[in-house]
């Protein structure tokens, strides 16, 4: 049993080896001085600046900033989305209203957004969140609506003909079964999440970690603009894992 | 007939404006937060009678597809390779499972440093931003192709060219084009948000001008414009994919 297991973190570690690989490759451009120290920063020194930037406390508050509207507009999103993209498969005159409205707004980049955010709400907190809100609404609509229309209707006839009210049907078979799809919708919507927030942070914002990368790289120190870069990174990568590992467990009932 | 279809599937949109039209001329909301819509139409109009819709809408296009186009002739190539090397996947997986999922605008200061402030760095950005989907997906397609196909070309003496001309490139071509659906706006979001950065000309840049000069018309006519494009690459995009797919079920239902 723990030998298997340390079997699989040998294995994860190999996975990834190719990190590694590249990490070094970096220092030892910079190190042999194929690469000028102004274009890129060694690596062994955005390590020094990360570890400086960790213990200023400085990453932390501002991750926390970034993460903290990020998701309170994420949530707000998933909420509102799942339940008109809901409405729009279940009740027609929702889908009536609701569909040219989305088609429209479908192919809008949400980037062009971000100066009428700050038109209305500014510099603060709200500005963001709401844009990151827009930007992951239509996603979390349009997975659920494409996911419950795709239930095959035998299902809620038969669950309907076997006496289950409306409700049930909804709860007990649409639900589930468009699940899959739903949750890979949501898994782009943490990647616009991501985007969304830093790229508001990087035009509007006075703190975040966004805001950092951009004010770094106009101060011109580029291992702290290098070390946020990564960690902003990483936060995306374990944010993609763990809703992996999370939709592994949530769909386990199927085949 | 069809007009009038079209106005009824229409209507919510039409109610949309009617509200916002009437509820700025009442002036229930202040212009600057919500300029009426026929400001922001004469805004549009006088946009593209005096060729700034056109040379902003054609700066961010050349950024965009220019972008766009080096991710697809970059990224498709390697996602057949990283299908089809072991080494090669080895070593690129797990850089595409960190690259996939991390918000690609953050390397733009890093892009600026490299490649100057002007189209390069731009053009650059845009290719970083959309060749992981185009890999992930050229990499799914090309080991999606069914064995069987494969087995029955080779056995029946087809050289590995043909394999690849005549049986992996039309078997994963559906995979390949929806990589390349989904890398297209990300194209032009990443190349509005770019230009948004660096200001300077460009469908981005102009309505960054316009937010930065409480120009609110400039702001919704740059939305407006932006919403245009986007449509019209979008649009192109489908087209290409129901031409280049003629043969395929998907559009021969039966």
């Amino acid at each position: 049993m723990t030998a298997a297991r340390i079997d699989r973190i040998i294995a994860g570690m190999i996975g990834y080896l190719p990190l590694v690989i590249l990490a070094l490759i970096w220092e030892a451009t910079t190190r042999l001085g194929l690469v000028s120290p102004r274009m890129l920063p060694r690596f062994s020194d955005v390590l020094g600046a990360f570890l400086d930037l960790l213990q200023s406390g400085e990453l932390l508050t501002n991750a926390i900033a970034s993460l903290r509207r990020a998701l309170i507009g994420f949530a707000i999103a998933v909420c509102t989305g799942t339940t008109l993209g809901a409405g729009m498969a279940l009740v027609p005159w929702i889908r009536a209203a609701l569909d040219p409205i989305v088609q429209i707004f479908y192919p809008l980049p949400k980037s062009a957004l971000i100066p009428l955010v700050l038109v209305w709400f500014g510099l603060g907190d709200t500005s963001k969140t709401f844009l990151v809100f827009l930007g992951c609404l239509l996603p979390m609509i349009l997975s659920t609506y494409n996911g419950m229309r795709g239930v095959d209707p035998l299902l809620a006839w038969s669950a309907r003909s076997l006496g289950a009210s409306r409700f049930d049907v909804v709860r007990e078979i649409m639900l589930p079964a468009a699940l899959p799809q739903i949750l890979t919708g949501l898994r782009t919507t943490i990647a616009f999440m991501f985007l969304l927030m830093v790229s508001s942070e990087l035009v509007i914002a006075t703190n975040g970690l966004g805001y950092m990368i951009g004010a770094f790289g106009d101060q011109g120190s580029y291992p702290a603009m290098f070390a946020t870069i990564l960690v902003v990174t990483a936060l995306g990568f374990a944010a993609d894992r763990a809703f992996l590992a999370l939709t592994d467990h949530l769909l386990r009932w199927r085949a | 007939m069809g007009v009038l279809r079209l106005v009824l599937r229409m209507s919510p949109v039409l109610a949309l404006l009617a509200i916002w039209y009437i509820a700025t001329s009442l002036g229930m909301i202040k212009p600057f937060l919500l300029p009426a819509p026929q400001t922001v139409a004469m805004r549009l109009w006088r946009d593209i009678a005096t060729g700034q819709f056109a040379l902003n809408a054609g700066l961010t296009m050349y950024r965009a597809l220019m972008g766009f186009a080096i991710a697809c002739l970059i990224g498709v190539p390697a996602g057949m390779l990283i299908a089809s090397d072991r080494t090669v996947r080895w070593f690129c997986e797990p850089l595409i499972s960190v690259g996939f999922p991390m918000p690609k605008i953050a390397f733009l200061p890093v892009f600026m440093l490299w490649f100057g402030v002007y189209d390069l760095s731009k053009i650059v950005m845009v290719s970083f931003a959309a060749i992981f989907t185009v890999v992930a997906a050229a990499e799914a397609g090309t080991r999606g192709v069914d064995r069987v196909l494969l087995w029955s070309a080779r056995s029946m003496g087809a050289s590995r060219a043909a394999v690849f001309w005549d049986v992996i490139l039309p078997a994963a071509m559906p995979q390949f084009l929806t990589g390349i659906q989904i890398a297209l706006p990300v194209s032009l979001i990443t190349a509005v948000a770019a230009e948004m950065l660096m200001g300077g000309a460009g469908l981005g840049g102009a309505m960054l001008a316009a937010g930065n000069y409480a120009d609110s018309p400039g702001v919704f006519a740059g939305i407006v414009e932006t919403s245009l494009v986007g449509l019209l690459a979008v649009g192109g995009m489908t087209q290409l994919r129901r031409r280049l797919l003629r043969w395929h079920p998907e559009f021969n239902p039966r």
